[in-house]
């Protein structure tokens, strides 16, 4: 039997604090991708676009560290055994967003995708509305361990910006097809727009899943 | 050691084994059914707990003779423990969660039927409402608690792991809690009706006076333990996942709503409290921890809907309910005969009825309409059944009556000397009572009412009080107090 009193709430308060330290990480890196975009859009690859590209990629590396590291305190110290699976499921879901974070910047980065000056307005409410989202599903994913009333009324918005990011995507994807650019370019800046609005759906999956879990948490 | 000591003590062991394996599994069920607790992490605390309750307070149980109390020999008390044992372990080898009280009590009566004993109907309705009551009480508070309890966490809103620290914590300490009472209120069962025949003798180590019954509870507490190590996880997988898939925090409230339902129907306190606020007391009478348990898991899953209870299993637990005192009292029977008619072992010690003439005063001004019984006195009666049967025949007798003649016309030898005071606790007696027992040392009576006189005699601390809601505690105390002295000065 390795149980030990005086250990249980110190264990518990360092993976607490890891959650919430992964959280963070997701959070800065949404807002770094953000910034980055903002920046290609205005300047194209610069050293400033780079050096958030860098932060976002070491900010994967840690939030893989830390999911690793709560999987194994989880597990091996059998917490929250009714809901543990739930837990890892939602850490390695949110997972997936930094890691679209950090390939999309990489992908505008090595692809360099060149977007006419008629969509560019249309592309940055894509882009605000998307990180937008994410946002909110971090904000349901941390309420999802403290006050799982809220979980429902964040992810009604999360459901709610990534209908509005469809909808820009496509009006996004027939201003795109229906210009003069060349058949390769459009097909070009179609994956790029899909890449963004990939985000939004993935950040709905997860607040589907999220609602489950949150009704299962309930006694 | 007495060979027939060893013998007699194997169907207690075993009682205590059925114990072990099936109401551990009532503590700890929902908590390793969860998940919550390894099952090795709580049959270690349930074990612990329930040994130290056994010998540190087991012997306040057994002095009552909890509720073998009724059985006078020691072959009786084993065809008793033997079949109320072999009821469970049957409900318990099916995967079934099984009602020990139910098996003891069905027991009991097998042993009433068999020796001509009346059984007392008032006192088996009472305990059979219980077994209606119980669960529907034990649903109704793990309801009221989910509801509380869902309140608190929306308000205080903790982090998901400190919550199932906590609840684990609190698992632990209630589950240890419950181990405890288990050990104590349960071991006079398993143990108490051994206590004569015990071949143990004090011990003085290092100044710790360990008695001759902690030694014998310590034995029938171990064999509770082995019972939980070896066969409660069957059980305890059956309340804590089968029936529902129930979550820790319900875990807790299921494990809090069966002691609440215990604590209502064992708490003299509180039975003395509500006397004093003038507010009807609760009966006092054994309940079943499986059907507490079995009630608060239903509850907590018709809370949500009643979807995900397995209600095939909730048959089946209820037929296992109601087959399970009938079955323990055939069992018994059974036994009876085999010791009493094959083996011409002593199952129950002979007793004698005669109404003589002070006894029928006695009667009348205890408001039993006496002409009739006339006609009985000075005859003598083999059993209580007969002198029922006989005294029904002249006039009809409901159950006060019928206790009353059974109590006034027993007819037996009661001698009061050094040796057998010296058995007494002089702890549970007060200095007036312990006084007037030794005056009366050398006295001799026939009948039990006459000791009773004897005693009320010299002080009024041996007299029962009017029948008033405030004196009801005193009254019952005196009352357990006395038929320890029949059993104790029973030549």
């Amino acid at each position: 039997m390795n149980f030990k009193l005086p250990s249980l709430f110190t264990r518990t308060s360092k993976v607490e604090r890891n959650i919430d330290h992964f959280f963070d990480k997701v959070v800065m890196a949404g807002l770094l991708f953000r910034q980055a975009m903002r920046l290609y859009i205005e300047q194209g690859i610069c050293p400033e676009f780079e050096d958030k590209m860098a932060r976002v990629e070491a900010l994967e590396s840690e939030s893989d560290r830390l999911r690793r590291e709560i999987e194994t305190e989880l597990y091996v110290h059998t917490l929250i055994p009714d809901l543990r699976a739930d837990v890892m499921s939602l850490l390695e879901d949110v997972d997936v967003l930094i890691n679209l974070f950090e390939a999309g910047l990489f992908k505008f980065h090595i692809e360099r995708p060149q977007f006419p000056a008629t969509t560019l307005a249309e592309l940055n409410r894509l882009l605000e509305t998307v990180c937008d989202c994410v946002e909110l599903l971090i904000a349901s994913a941390r309420a999802f361990f403290r006050d799982i009333q809220v979980v429902r009324d964040h992810n009604c918005k999360v459901q709610m910006l990534e209908t509005e990011a469809d909808k820009l995507s496509t009006s996004l994807l027939r201003r795109i097809f229906g210009s003069d650019l060349d058949v390769a370019q459009k097909v070009h800046l179609r994956y790029f727009v899909e890449r963004i609005d990939e985000l939004a759906n993935t950040a709905e999956d997860i607040s589907d899943r999220l609602s489950i879990y949150a009704i299962k948490r309930r006694i | 050691m007495d060979l027939s000591f060893l013998f007699f003590v194997s169907s207690g062991l075993f009682l205590g084994w059925s114990l072990g394996a099936n109401d551990a599994a009532n503590i700890f069920g929902t908590a390793v059914g969860s998940r919550m607790l390894r099952f090795s992490t709580a049959a270690l605390v349930c074990s612990v707990f329930v040994v130290l309750g056994a010998v540190i307070d087991g012997a306040g149980a057994a002095r009552t003779l909890g509720s073998l109390g009724g059985i006078n020999e020691i072959a009786g008390a084993f065809a008793t423990a033997l079949a109320a044992a072999l009821s469970v372990f049957m409900l318990v080898r099916m995967g079934l969660t099984a009602s020990t009280t139910q098996a003891i009590v069905g027991a009991i009566v097998g042993w009433n039927l068999f020796t001509g004993s009346v059984t007392d109907t008032n006192t088996l309705l009472k305990i059979l409402a219980t077994w209606v009551l119980c669960p529907l009480l034990a649903g109704l508070f793990a309801v009221l608690l989910s509801k509380a309890v869902e309140s608190c966490l929306s308000r205080f809103r903790p982090h998901l792991l400190r919550q199932d620290a906590l609840t684990r914590l609190a698992l632990i300490l209630t589950g240890a809690f419950g181990a405890y009472t288990l050990g104590a209120n349960n071991i006079a069962n398993v143990m108490g009706v051994f206590t004569t025949v015990s071949p143990f003798l004090d011990l003085d180590v290092s100044g710790l006076l360990f008695s001759a019954t902690q030694q014998l509870f310590l034995l029938g507490s171990l064999a509770i333990a082995v019972g939980i190590y070896t066969y409660s996880k069957r059980v305890m997988l059956t309340v804590g996942c089968k029936l529902l898939q129930v979550s820790p925090v319900s875990a807790w409230i299921i494990v809090v709503a069966h002691s609440l339902v215990l604590f209502l129907f064992a708490s003299q306190a509180l039975e003395r409290q509500l006397i004093d606020w003038g507010l009807p007391p609760i009966p006092l009478v054994p309940v079943s921890s499986t059907q507490a348990v079995v009630g608060a898991v239903v509850g907590i899953g018709l809370l949500r809907g009643g979807h995900s209870v397995n209600w095939r299993l909730v048959g089946r637990i209820g037929c296992g309910w109601v087959s399970t005192p009938v079955v323990a009292a055939l069992i018994c029977m059974l036994c009876l005969f085999v010791l009493q008619d094959l083996l011409h072992l002593s199952v129950a010690r002979p007793q004698h009825f005669v109404i003589s003439e002070p006894a029928l005063k006695r009667l009348k001004a205890q408001g039993l309409d006496t002409t009739t019984l006339k006609m009985l006195v000075d005859s003598e009666y083999g059993s209580a059944q007969q002198l029922i049967a006989s005294a029904q025949s002249q006039q009809a007798l409901d159950n006060d009556d019928q206790q009353k003649l059974i109590h006034f016309s027993l007819r037996s030898d009661f001698v009061l000397d050094h040796d057998r005071i010296g058995r007494l606790d002089r702890e549970w007696f007060s200095r007036k009572q312990w006084l007037a027992l030794n005056e009366a040392i050398g006295q001799r009576f026939e009948y039990r009412w006459q000791l009773e006189e004897a005693l009320a005699s010299r002080t009024e601390a041996w007299r029962l009080k009017p029948d008033l809601p405030g004196n009801k505690h005193f009254n019952q105390d005196l009352q357990q107090k006395l038929a320890h002295l029949y059993r104790t000065f029973e030549h």
